[in-house]
């Protein structure tokens, strides 16, 4: 294989590894705050009036029924028309923490909707306040049952990373896309930038099944 | 085949009488007028009711006939429509304020039901905890007790219904009549004034219902008050001061056990009563006559 040589990566390893860290640091970002939207969300949606229910709703619908792409463009080249000038990185984890956030708010949603009403029922005769059964009862429970659907959604995640290097987030996808058109070495950057994602991928599966078995201890 | 769970306890055995005629005057449950309607069905359409200390209610009737409703109603569980509830005559739900009545904060409505207890159907163990974490929760959280307190108070109460052994093990390893007893002993921890049970042996196998009945049995002897929703025909007729047979939102027939499964000439609790006659299931109402 004359054109197949892996000199083009090991000489812009150091590049790689910062893109690398960055990735994960957009993804860590970007699926903790988007996990925390979702979760207030959800909390609204459960003990909000009736004005923050429908907020919630739109919210939700706007952010899952348009492309990531298209509000991330919205937001790093729309935003300075309504004074709102971001960093790409800034951009990056906020428009993907809020389009995470709407599916997250939805995963929680389903968790609240999976605890028997019965069991709340009983911490409230017990004289609980509201927020000690969301806390002790509810979200304990809940968590159990939605952490598959939420170690796939942080997978989903991890990979929609490589959409911020449209808006030049210094990310594994745009570093390794520059190296591959600089070097012409096209074939070589792509297999590198999915085994990157691929080990990625991996390691939150591993941590998803790790979290599973210590959270579910109680069922069955 | 006579089921045994009905004939363990001679019927003397129940240390306290009915309730003499001073305390009644002060009910530790007072219902009056409650009318409850969902969507356009009345549930309940004018309940008069009332509970003196160390009473023992028996409600029965056919399903859907709101006795459930009522149950849920007294644990502030339901809202309803007219009437009141009250509890140590503080009235449940609703704050009366110059003539005009209004929803009750969470806080209110969990401070005039801090004395009652609630023991569900479906048990309602929280699958996360496990047994004594279930029982000293709200000694934790609600009482504020430290933690070795209510451990130690909690282990009480699972000695109280014979689990003492289960105290770590999750919910799910228990069979319905061990989790049954559990949830009792979690409403017993926070020492109420009044237990509700809304068919606490509907959904167990037939051979766990004992079990729990036992300890029902233990704590009307101990002298609680209790409103007891239950099919358990037999458990009404050993333990009830009073049997109130509602039907169709309304108390039909009140009194004692012997006046409702023996005297009553209401067409509708005769025909409610003839399929438990047919099934042979309170065959030891006839020894409480002696």
């Amino acid at each position: 294989m004359p054109h197949f040589n892996l000199s083009v990566i090991a000489a812009n390893l150091p590049q790689i590894g910062a893109g690398f860290i960055t990735t994960l640091g957009m993804w860590l970002a970007s699926v903790l705050l988007g996990a925390v939207i979702g979760l207030v969300a959800a909390l609204l949606q459960q003990i909000g009036g009736r004005g923050a229910r429908a907020v919630i709703r739109v919210y939700i619908e706007l952010f899952r029924g348009t492309p990531f792409l298209v509000q991330l463009f919205l937001l790093y080249y729309g935003g300075p028309s309504f004074g709102l000038t971001l960093t790409p990185v800034m951009a990056g984890v906020v428009s993907l923490a809020l389009y995470g956030g709407a599916y997250f708010a939805e995963v929680f949603r389903g968790g609240f909707a999976s605890v028997p009403r019965g069991h709340v029922e009983a911490a409230a005769c017990l004289g609980l306040s509201r927020w000690q059964v969301i806390c002790r009862i509810q979200l304990p429970q809940m968590l159990a049952l939605i952490l598959p659907a939420l170690s796939n959604l942080t997978i989903v995640l991890s990979k929609e990373t490589a959409v911020l290097s449209v808006v030049t987030v210094p990310e594994l996808t745009f570093v390794l896309t520059g190296i591959g058109s600089a070097t012409f070495a096209y074939v070589q950057t792509l297999l590198v930038l999915c085994v990157c994602y691929l080990a990625l991928v991996e390691l939150a599966t591993y941590a998803g099944n790790w979290a599973e078995t210590r959270v579910s201890r109680f069922l069955a | 085949m006579i089921k045994t769970r009905d004939v363990i306890d001679p019927p003397a055995a129940k240390a306290h009488s009915a309730a003499p005629a001073d305390v009644r005057a002060q009910p530790l449950i007072e219902v009056k007028g409650l009318f409850k309607r969902f969507g356009h069905t009345d549930i309940l359409r004018g309940i008069d009711l009332s509970i003196a200390k160390s009473e023992v209610v028996c409600i029965i009737g056919p399903s859907g006939s709101g006795k459930s409703t009522l149950l849920r109603c007294i644990a502030g569980l339901e809202t309803y429509d007219h009437g009141d509830v009250r509890i140590e005559s503080e009235l449940l739900g609703y704050v009366d304020r110059g003539g005009r009545r209004t929803r009750a904060s969470t806080s209110e409505l969990n401070r005039v039901r801090r004395n009652v207890g609630m023991v569900f159907q479906q048990f309602n163990l929280w699958p996360h905890m496990t047994v004594i974490g279930n029982v000293r929760e709200a000694l934790l959280r609600v009482r504020g007790m430290p933690n070795d307190k209510a451990t130690a108070q909690a282990g009480r109460m699972l000695d109280m219904v014979g689990l003492s052994g289960k105290a770590d093990a999750y919910p799910s390893k228990l069979s319905g009549g061990q989790q049954q007893r559990v949830a009792i002993a979690r409403a017993l921890a926070m020492e109420p004034h009044i237990m509700l049970f809304d068919e606490p042996t509907s959904a167990l196998d037939p051979e766990l219902v004992g079990e729990v009945l036992q300890v029902m049995k233990q704590l009307a002897r101990d002298g609680m008050t209790m409103a007891v929703v239950t099919h358990e025909m037999g458990f009404a007729a050993q333990m009830a001061d009073t049997v109130a047979f509602i039907d169709q939102g309304r108390i039909a027939v009140s009194g004692s056990p012997q006046h409702v499964f023996r005297r009553s000439e209401n067409p509708r609790l005769k025909q409610f009563l003839q399929n438990y006659l047919d099934r042979n299931a309170f065959w030891s109402s006839d020894a409480r006559e002696a």
